[in-house]
């Protein structure tokens, strides 16, 4: 819709833009954002501006304010990925997500939060900070939250955003941009955008380029897209999926954009629920909402059947030694020689080395470095890694075979419960945490599988609860569709902040829900 | 004793790109100019397989006699240094390029090259790799600079099985390398520019008893230095034992002012390099004829008979025709391939000539080239093109100059004033006499002048014919053929 009033001329580019980046400063608190590239995108906008009054958009995208994850490239924009190790590093190269978004003229409005490398699940365990969900200060919440006092609630009882991609999740969730890029590992755009009620798309490994998105895992990680609705995710897909040569891993065939069809018949769909995704640890809040949205497929038409996929309660293990001996390899190349945080020590190479990398990873990364060189000495090697090969191959194959059994969407919750309060989750630390909560949705990385949270219901305490639908491969078309269907069936609320409010305007006042397209 | 050589052998890729970036690949270039964003390891750059290193690789498996694995992969081998930005290099651990390959040499039995034996030696494997930077130590500042415009170039890693027993063994079969690939143009192989890397690991054994320790000696800069790195190498290993030492399996340097090999500082030691699949690269699919796909877009596939079908012809088939359509000694053909250019130059020679290519290969061998050497001059610096030496060889042919008066001729070519050849002969009036009735005059005038040797010619002593012959000639300052002059000589001794 705020495409359309762009066209229409009843906001300009710069106004958007200007709107965003105020409500951003003031809901710096969320800190959401670790770089406002305030300069940059109001340029940017001024130019999408030129272009409409000349009558010639660049497309749906033109002047739509968007942020990135920081563990994207962008040319002349800090890129930290939330580490001191690349604190100030500025690359001289656009992603090529990164490139694509800009070429449709949409607005750059700066990077956001996330976990240091993209390695959690809270976005909590970054340099800059964790990020805050912003429905910890939504009216939903503070109403169903047990008030001590004013501000002892602000201030201790904020919630998490979930990870690795909080800080995307919550830019988009608090109305900050219109969309956000992700990058789903584990699980690191679904799961916050499941805590802060917005769509998280991740997309079929191999449709998106990677090229120049840090890797975490390079076989299982793929950019993921954040949005207020599902059609707004098609959109960005759109506009971001096809090969890219820079990219070996992204596949040769043509990929043509679609339109999102309104699916009113689901009668000949065949939706799976798979038994094994009633995992230890699911609240019965979201176990209850799960059934009801089977009911709901069923009650239309749907065939609705239970199904196993056997090889899920492995894959947490497998995750942890392919991950680990990735993130070993792929964090190597962090000497301080060529660029980033280079250590004072100047002993001798090897010391430089080594103090650079204690003095810019965090505990959550020199962690996974250490097990993952561990898990690929030779000696090791074939006890692990290969191990660890096979059991993927195994749970792939559990796809596969549903798949082949006549199921095309597979239906499941995306985390175990509504986002924790800051200060418990913090109890426990990134490992146990992060094999807790990818439960859900890790396997689908494994299989490179499509996947997509969809906001449903809040829950008790008012928190956002969202369910995932898992496709088959590069069936985003379908699997999409019966989200956006299903997203028209709950009538996910729209957040009250008290912030968005005082921006209020026209084009988000009388809308349910703000999308672009 | 038997002594066992084994190589691994770095050959640089000569292509305009790097293996998997699109950096430029020159050599001696301002330092870090050619450095692409991947070559920096920057991070979120990922790998692209350059093409032309694929086929270079393939088309030197063919040449080696190898199977191409129509699937093979890429690994990360992980270790830390400065010239290395990613921390791991990108190579083929688990399934390389081409396997199970043969290479014949030959060597020449004795020093006057006029038998040789022909030997081979199994490759094992070639795999494709990248090459790192380079870094230079600086003690003095306690520093060391890094240049990375090495860094990520493609290199065919060939590993020659240990089937040679010394260093002319390695010598002759890694000339031989050379030459294919030269030949091949996969790559320029010159040794002294770092684009062929040779290491050799070399061992000891009593026969019948199981191998010895082997050590890897590396540093070797040239052929030469190769031979020499070998041999002192087994030498040394030979006196260690029998001295009741043992061999440590190391590495060694060898150095070249000294002669010798020495330890090297254990830059790697027993390092586990921790090797895993390269994610951002799928298996390298390679086809043939039979498995090509109808709808394949031929850019993006290399099929191994097109490559095949266009493989020129590789030394060892050159010296062969050379021998048959020349009807040169096979020792003629390893010298004319051995010089840059020298074959080309005697078969242009040849086709401007009537001489017989039997005597010419001599003039080019014994002359063209020694000269050359003497000078330090390729083929291509000569001073004598073929056509003049063609011009020079057409005169000798026609009876014009004697022999003796050619090599004066050529000796003044050597200065390349633009003479040519008759202008020459004419400039030192060394035309041969072909007045009949001159040449008898001077014979006459010769036996007339030493009765003794008329008399021991008469008597039965003909080899005393050859002095009589040489005054004639310094009579005739080398103007007179020999042949004619004999015939002469004997037909007036005999009235």
């Amino acid at each position: 819709q705020v495409s359309a009033a762009l066209k229409e001329g009843r906001v300009t580019p710069t106004e958007l833009c200007q709107r965003c980046l105020s409500l951003i400063k003031s809901t710096k608190f969320l800190n959401a954002y670790i770089t406002v590239a305030e300069e940059t995108a109001l340029k940017q906008a001024e130019e999408s501006e030129k272009r409409y009054r000349t009558g010639q958009p660049l497309g749906v995208l033109d002047g739509i304010p968007v942020a990135v994850k920081d563990n994207f490239n962008t040319a002349g924009i800090e890129t930290t990925c939330a580490s001191n190790m690349l604190k100030g590093y500025i690359s001289p190269y656009n992603a090529t997500v990164v490139q694509k978004l800009l070429d449709r003229g949409a607005v750059l409005l700066g990077k956001t939060n996330l976990d240091e490398f993209a390695m959690g699940s809270g976005s909590t365990d970054g340099v800059f900070g964790p990020v805050r969900n912003p429905w910890s200060y939504s009216r939903q919440y503070k109403e169903k939250s047990v008030l001590k006092s004013q501000s002892e609630d602000e201030e201790s009882n904020w919630v998490i955003s979930g990870g690795s991609s909080g800080g995307s999740a919550a830019a988009v969730s608090s109305f900050t941009c219109f969309a956000a890029l992700g990058s789903d590992t584990g699980g690191s755009t679904r799961n916050p955008a499941a805590h802060c009620g917005v769509v998280g798309l991740k997309p079929t490994y191999g449709l998106i380029s990677r090229h120049g998105l840090i890797p975490l895992v390079n076989s299982m990680d793929v950019p993921g897209i954040l949005t207020r609705c599902v059609d707004d995710a098609a959109v960005v897909l759109g506009s971001l999926a096809g090969h890219d040569p820079k990219d070996s891993t992204t596949i040769q065939d043509n990929f043509k954009p679609f339109e999102l069809p309104n699916l009113t018949d689901i009668s000949k769909l065949s939706i799976g629920i798979p038994k094994e995704y009633n995992a230890p640890g699911l609240s019965s809040e979201i176990l209850a909402l799960w059934s009801r949205a089977a009911d709901l497929f069923k009650n239309a038409g749907a065939k609705v059947i239970e199904v196993s996929l056997p090889h899920t309660r492995y894959s947490i293990v497998c995750y942890h030694v392919l991950c680990t001996a990735e993130v070993a390899s792929n964090m190597a190349r962090f000497d301080g020689l060529e660029y980033g945080h280079r250590s004072n020590m100047n002993k001798s190479t090897e010391s430089m080395y080594a103090a650079t990398r204690r003095e810019g990873f965090n505990d959550v990364v020199r962690g996974r470095i250490l097990s993952g060189n561990y898990f690929l000495l030779k000696q090791n090697y074939e006890n692990y890694f290969i191990k660890a090969q096979k059991v993927r191959r195994l749970i792939a194959n559990d796809f596969v075979k549903v798949f082949q059994s006549g199921v095309e969407i597979l239906l499941t919750p995306t985390t175990l419960s509504d986002a924790a309060p800051y200060m418990e989750f913090i109890k426990e630390d990134n490992r146990t945490r992060s094999t807790q909560d990818d439960i859900l949705t890790q396997a689908a990385n494994m299989a490179g599988l499509p996947a997509i949270n969809v906001p449903t219901a809040l829950s008790e305490r008012g928190l956002p609860i969202g369910l995932q639908f898992i496709g088959r491969s590069f069936q985003e078309k379908q699997l999409l569709s019966v989200a956006k269907w299903f997203e028209k069936q709950v009538k996910f609320p729209v957040i009250q902040l008290e912030e968005v409010k005082r921006h209020d305007h026209d084009v988000f006042q009388h809308q349910k829900s703000a999308s672009f397209s | 004793w038997v002594p066992v050589v084994g190589l691994e052998i770095h050959a640089q890729i000569s292509s305009n790109s790097k293996l998997f970036s699109g950096s430029q690949v020159q050599f001696a270039a301002p330092p870090n100019s050619l450095v692409s964003f991947f070559d920096a390891s920057l991070p979120g750059t990922l790998p692209v397989l350059n093409r032309r290193c694929v086929e270079a690789a393939v088309m030197t498996g063919l040449a080696l006699n190898c199977s191409i694995n129509k699937k093979s992969l890429f690994d990360r081998k992980h270790y830390f240094y400065a010239d290395l930005p990613a921390g791991y290099q990108i190579t083929q651990q688990r399934v390389p390029i081409a396997v199970n390959g043969s290479l014949s040499y030959s060597l020449c039995i004795d020093s006057k090259m006029s038998q040789m034996v022909t030997k081979t030696v199994r490759i094992k494997q070639i795999q494709l790799e990248q090459d790192s930077g380079k870094s230079l130590h600086d003690d003095t500042r306690s520093q060391t600079l890094v240049d990375l415009n090495r860094a990520g170039v493609g290199l065919m890693e060939v590993v020659m099985e240990p089937d040679m027993c010394c260093g002319e063994e390695a010598a002759a079969a890694v000339r031989e390398l050379q030459l294919i690939l030269q030949t091949l143009g996969s790559s320029q192989a010159v040794m002294a520019e770092g684009q062929l890397r040779v290491d050799a690991n070399v061992s000891v054994h009593h026969p019948g008893e199981p191998y010895g320790v082997r050590t890897e000696v590396k540093n070797i800069n040239s052929i030469r230095f190769l031979a020499k790195a070998v041999d002192y190498e087994i030498q040394r290993q030979i006196e260690e034992l029998e001295n009741g030492g043992t061999i440590l399996n190391e590495t060694r340097a060898f150095d070249s002012k000294l002669g010798c090999t020495v330890p090297m500082r254990d830059k790697e030691g027993k390092q586990d390099y921790r090797f895993m699949p390269e994610p951002n690269l799928p298996p390298l699919i390679l086809y043939d004829t039979k498995s090509l796909p109808a709808n394949m877009n031929h850019q993006q596939v290399v099929n191994i008979d097109w490559i095949r079908e266009r493989l020129p012809d590789l030394p060892r088939v050159k010296r062969a025709k050379l021998v048959e359509r020349y009807g040169i000694l096979p020792e003629h053909s390893f010298t004319l391939l051995n010089e840059d250019g020298l074959s080309e130059f005697f078969e242009n020679v040849v086709k401007q000539t009537q001489m017989k290519p039997k005597k010419v290969i001599g003039w080019i061998l014994n002359d063209l080239l020694s000269y050359l050497k003497q000078h330090s001059l390729t083929v291509k610096e000569s001073p004598v093109s073929s056509f003049l030496l063609a011009d020079l060889l057409n005169l000798l042919e026609k009876k014009e100059i004697s022999p003796t008066a050619a090599k004066q001729v050529l000796g003044e070519l050597w200065k390349g004033e633009g003479k040519t050849p008759l202008e020459i002969v004419k400039e030192k009036k060394l035309e041969l006499i072909h007045d009949q009735k001159e040449l008898e005059q001077i014979c006459q005038a010769v036996i007339d002048g030493q009765e003794n040797e008329v008399m021991a010619i008469k008597a039965g002593n003909l080899k005393v014919l050859n002095k009589l012959i040489g005054l004639v000639q310094r009579k005739t300052q080398g103007r007179s053929n020999p042949v004619l002059v004999k015939q002469l000589l004997e037909k007036k001794l005999s009235e």
